[in-house]
C-alpha cells in the first residue's frame, strides 16, 4: 500500500535525491518494486545481478556505445524547427531526432542494450511485447544481427493498425504472435509475453520495451534510453550556450520521456513535461492517461498509476496511437509527478493529428502519431515562452508506420 | 489455530491428503458459486480455493483466463466474492476457503478494509499470485492480525534462500507450482516434483500442496503419495466452461469429476 505517498520531495535540493532512485528493491518512493509470480523471481534476480555487473563493466558499455554510433547512427541531431517556431510565435522549438535512428524510433537504444546483455547472459531466445510495432521491429532487428531467436507478442487490434511493422518484423525473421485475449492491445501482449517467459525461463530473455515491468526493468530501460537526454543536454549547450526552458515528450510507458528527462533532473530550472494520450478527451473516459486520470495500483510487476475500475480491474484504453495505448505508466514517472519534479499533460487524438500534419508540412519531418502528442502540447505552450527560450521536444519516432491510420481517419484509401 | 491449520492437522492424524479444488468465483455466473462450493465439499473437497476474477491474469493459461472474463462480464468484484464466502459459511463452518487472485483488486479495496471484510465473511487464507515476500510484509501482517493465513507459491525455480524466506512469511500451507508455466499447462513430472518437495521439506514444516499440472485422477493419485495436498484447477474450470450455457448442471458435473479425484487419492494410499 501507499505508505509514503504523502511524503513528497518538497524542495529543490530533494530533487537531487531523485537521481539515486530506484532503491535496491526497485522502489521510486512508493512506486515500482517487483511484483511477480514466484517462478519469475529467479530469472528476474538473475537479470538484476547481470545488469548490476555489466553496467559497471567498461568493455560491455563500450560495446553498446559502438553499436549506438555504428548500428543505430547516434548521436541523433538536435534540430531547430525554425519555421514552426516562427509560426507558433514563442519559444524556439528543437527536435531531438530519435526518428533518424536505425528502425525509426528511440526504441532501438533499449533493444541494443538488452540484447547485448542477453547475449552475455547466454540466453538464446528473445521475447518482446509490442504496441505500435516499433519496439517489436527494434527487437527483431537486433536479434537478426546477433543471431538470436525472436518471438514478438502483439495484440490483434494493433496488428490491424500497424500492418507495415508486422511485415517488417517477419522480414527480419521474427515470429509475430497475435494476442486475442482481453482488449487485444499492448497490455495483453505484455501479459502473453510474461506467460511465455514463465514457461521458458531457462533459455529466454524478455526484452521489455518501456520503463515498466518488475525491477530492474524500469531502471535498466531508463539507463539505456538516457543517451537521449545526455546528448540533448550537451547539444543544447553546444548549439545555444544554454539549457532549455522545457522538455516535452510523449508518454506511453514512458521510455522516451524518461530517457530525455533523466539527465536533466538536477537542472531544477528545466521543466519536464510528459504528454499522455487523451484519446477522445479525458472527460469522455476514452483515453490512455493514467497520470492525468488514474490512481495507484499494481500491474505488470510494479506499483504505479493505472487506469482501473473502483474494484481494481484494468480498463481498456483508447488512443489513435497504438504505442500510447497502455493503461499504466513507468513507476519513475509516477514518483516524478507526486514529487512535483515533472508535470504530465495530455493531448487528444484530434490535437495529435493536427500537429502531425502541421509539422509534416512546415518542417518536412513526418512524426509518429505517438510523437505527435508531444508536438501538440509543445504547440499549445510555445506562445507562453519568450522568443529566446528553448523547448526540446523528443521526436521519438517517424510516422511512416502511421500513414494508413492517418489516411483512414480522413476517409482515404491507400 | 486457523481453520486451515486445523484441517491439515486432522488430515495428518487420519493419514489422508487434502483435495483442494479451484474454481473462479462468479463463473459462469455469480448465482452458481455458493451451491458449487457446497457440491465440492460433498464430493470430498477438504479446502476450497476460490479464484478472484482479474482483467489481466498473467500467471494463468487460457482456460482460467476465460473464466475470469466470464465472471467479469457479470461485473463480479472482490466484494461479491467475499459475499459468496459469507453465504457459504451460513451452512458450512468447517471447510477452509482460500481466495486466490492478483494483488490489484486488493490494493483497490485497501489492505485493512479487505482483511476486515474477509475475516468477517469467514475467509481463511489469501494467495496473491503477484505478491512475492519481498513486497508482502504489510499484507501478511494485516491478514495475520485477523487470523487469516497468507499462502505463498514456491516454484521449480525457487532456490533454498527463497524457500527459507517464503517459509518465514507463509502460514497455512505452501503451494508448490509443479511446473514452469501457467495454470493448465500439462507436463507434470512426478520425479522432479518429488525431489523438489524433499528439498522444501528439509526447510519448511508447513503442509505442502501441489498444483498447476494436475489433469487426471491418476496425477492426483501420484501426488497423494508425496504431497500433503493436491490442487485441481483448470480441469474443473474446463467443465464449468463446457456447461456455461446450463449453469444449473455445473455443481453436479463438478461434484462427479471431483469424486473421481477423491477416489483415486484414497486408493493410492
Ligand atoms: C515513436 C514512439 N514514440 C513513443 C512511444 C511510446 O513509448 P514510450 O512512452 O515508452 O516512449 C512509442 C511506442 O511504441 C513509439 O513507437
Amino acid at each position: 500500500m501507499l505508505k509514503n505517498a504523502v511524503s513528497k520531495a518538497s524542495n529543490n535540493s530533494d530533487f537531487d535525491e531523485l537521481l539515486n532512485l530506484p532503491d535496491e528493491h526497485g522502489h521510486f518512493g512508493p512506486y515500482g518494486g517487483c511484483f511477480a509470480a514466484e517462478t519469475l523471481m529467479a530469472p528476474i534476480d538473475e537479470l538484476r545481478q547481470a545488469y548490476e555487473h555489466y553496467r559497471n563493466d567498461s568493455k560491455f558499455m563500450a560495446e553498446i556505445d559502438a553499436d549506438f554510433s555504428q548500428f543505430v547512427g547516434r548521436p541523433s541531431p538536435l534540430y531547430h524547427a525554425e519555421r514552426w517556431s516562427e509560426n507558433l510565435g514563442g519559444a524556439q522549438i528543437y527536435f531531438k531526432r530519435e526518428d533518424l535512428n536505425h528502425t525509426g524510433a528511440h526504441k532501438i537504444n533499449n533493444t541494443v542494450g538488452q540484447a547485448l546483455l542477453a547475449k552475455r547472459m547466454g540466453k538464446t531466445r528473445i521475447i518482446a511485447e509490442t504496441g505500435a510495432g516499433q519496439h517489436g521491429v527494434a527487437t527483431a532487428t537486433v536479434c537478426a544481427r546477433l543471431g538470436l531467436e525472436c518471438v514478438v507478442y502483439m495484440g490483434s487490434e494493433d496488428i490491424k493498425r500497424q500492418m507495415i511493422n508486422v511485415f517488417r518484423m517477419r522480414l527480419l525473421g521474427a515470429e509475430v504472435v497475435a494476442v486475442e485475449s482481453g482488449s487485444k492491445t499492448l497490455k495483453d501482449a505484455l501479459n502473453e509475453a510474461m506467460r511465455d517467459w514463465v514457461t521458458n525461463v531457462d533459455d529466454t530473455f524478455y526484452i521489455i520495451g518501456t520503463v515498466a515491468g518488475p525491477h530492474p526493468y524500469p531502471a535498466m530501460v531508463r539507463d539505456f534510453q538516457a543517451i537521449i537526454g545526455r546528448e540533448a543536454r550537451a547539444q543544447a549547450l553546444d548549439q545555444t550556450g544554454k539549457l532549455p526552458a522545457a522538455l516535452v515528450a510523449c508518454v506511453g510507458g514512458g521510455s522516451n520521456a524518461m530517457g530525455l528527462f533523466y539527465p536533466f533532473i538536477a537542472d531544477h530550472d528545466v521543466e519536464l513535461i510528459g504528454v499522455e494520450a487523451a484519446g477522445d478527451g479525458i472527460e469522455t473516459g476514452r483515453h490512455a492517461a493514467p497520470l492525468n486520470a488514474g490512481r495507484p495500483g499494481v500491474l505488470h510487476g510494479n506499483r504505479t498509476y493505472l487506469m482501473e475500475t473502483d474494484g481494481g480491474q484494468i480498463i481498456e484504453t483508447h488512443s489513435v496511437s497504438a504505442g500510447l495505448d497502455y493503461p499504466g505508466v513507468g513507476p519513475e514517472h509516477a514518483w516524478l509527478k507526486d514529487c512535483g519534479r515533472a508535470q504530465y499533460a495530455a493531448a487528444t487524438d484530434t490535437e495529435a493529428l493536427d500537429a502531425f500534419h502541421e509539422v509534416t508540412r512546415t518542417e518536412g519531418i513526418m512524426p509518429a502519431l505517438e510523437t505527435s502528442h508531444a508536438l501538440a502540447y509543445a504547440k499549445k505552450i510555445a506562445p507562453d515562452y519568450d522568443k529566446d527560450a528553448m523547448i526540446i521536444v523528443s521526436l521519438s519516432g517517424r510516422g511512416d508506420k502511421d500513414i494508413h491510420t492517418v489516411a483512414a481517419h480522413e476517409g482515404i484509401e491507400i | 489455530m486457523s481453520r486451515i491449520a486445523a484441517c491439515f492437522l486432522g488430515l495428518a492424524e487420519a493419514g489422508r491428503q487434502a483435495l483442494i479444488p479451484f474454481v473462479t468465483a462468479g463463473d459462469p455466473e455469480p448465482g452458481v458459486t455458493v451451491e458449487l462450493m457446497h457440491a465440492m465439499v460433498g464430493a470430498g473437497a477438504d479446502i476450497i480455493e476460490l479464484g478472484v476474477p482479474f482483467s489481466d491474469p498473467m500467471a494463468d493459461g487460457p482456460v482460467i483466463q476465460r473464466a475470469s472474463e466470464r465472471a467479469l462480464a457479470h461485473n463480479v468484484t472482490l466484494h461479491d466474492v467475499i459475499d459468496m464466502v459469507k453465504r457459504f459459511r451460513q451452512s458450512n463452518a468447517q471447510t477452509p476457503v482460500v481466495l486466490m487472485g492478483y494483488l490489484n483488486p486488493v490494493e483497490a479495496m485497501g489492505y485493512e478494509a479487505f482483511a476486515d471484510s474477509a475475516a468477517k465473511a469467514g475467509v481463511d487464507g489469501v494467495l496473491t499470485v503477484d505478491l512475492p515476500p519481498e513486497e508482502g510484509a504489510e499484507l501478511v501482517s494485516t491478514l495475520k492480525e485477523r487470523n487469516i493465513d497468507t499462502i505463498f507459491l514456491l516454484a521449480p525455480t525457487s532456490n533454498a534462500e527463497r524457500i527459507k524466506r517464503i517459509d518465514a512469511m507463509a502460514s497455512g500451507f505452501i503451494y508448490y507450482v509443479s511446473l514452469k508455466g501457467v495454470t493448465g499447462a500439462s507436463n507434470l513430472d512426478i520425479e522432479a516434483v518429488s525431489a523438489k518437495l524433499a528439498e522444501i521439506r528439509s526447510i519448511s514444516r508447513l503442509p505442502l500442496g501441489v498444483g498447476f499440472g494436475v489433469k487426471a485422477p491418476t496425477d492426483a493419485a501420484n501426488l497423494a503419495s508425496i504431497a500433503d495436498a493436491v490442487i485441481v484447477g483448470s480441469t474443473l474450470v474446463k467443465i464449468v466452461e463446457e456447461n456455461a450455457a446450463e449453469p444449473a448442471k455445473i455443481p453436479g458435473m463438478i461434484g462427479e469429476a471431483l469424486s473421481a479425484f477423491r477416489r483415486a487419492m484414497e486408493n493410492a494410499v
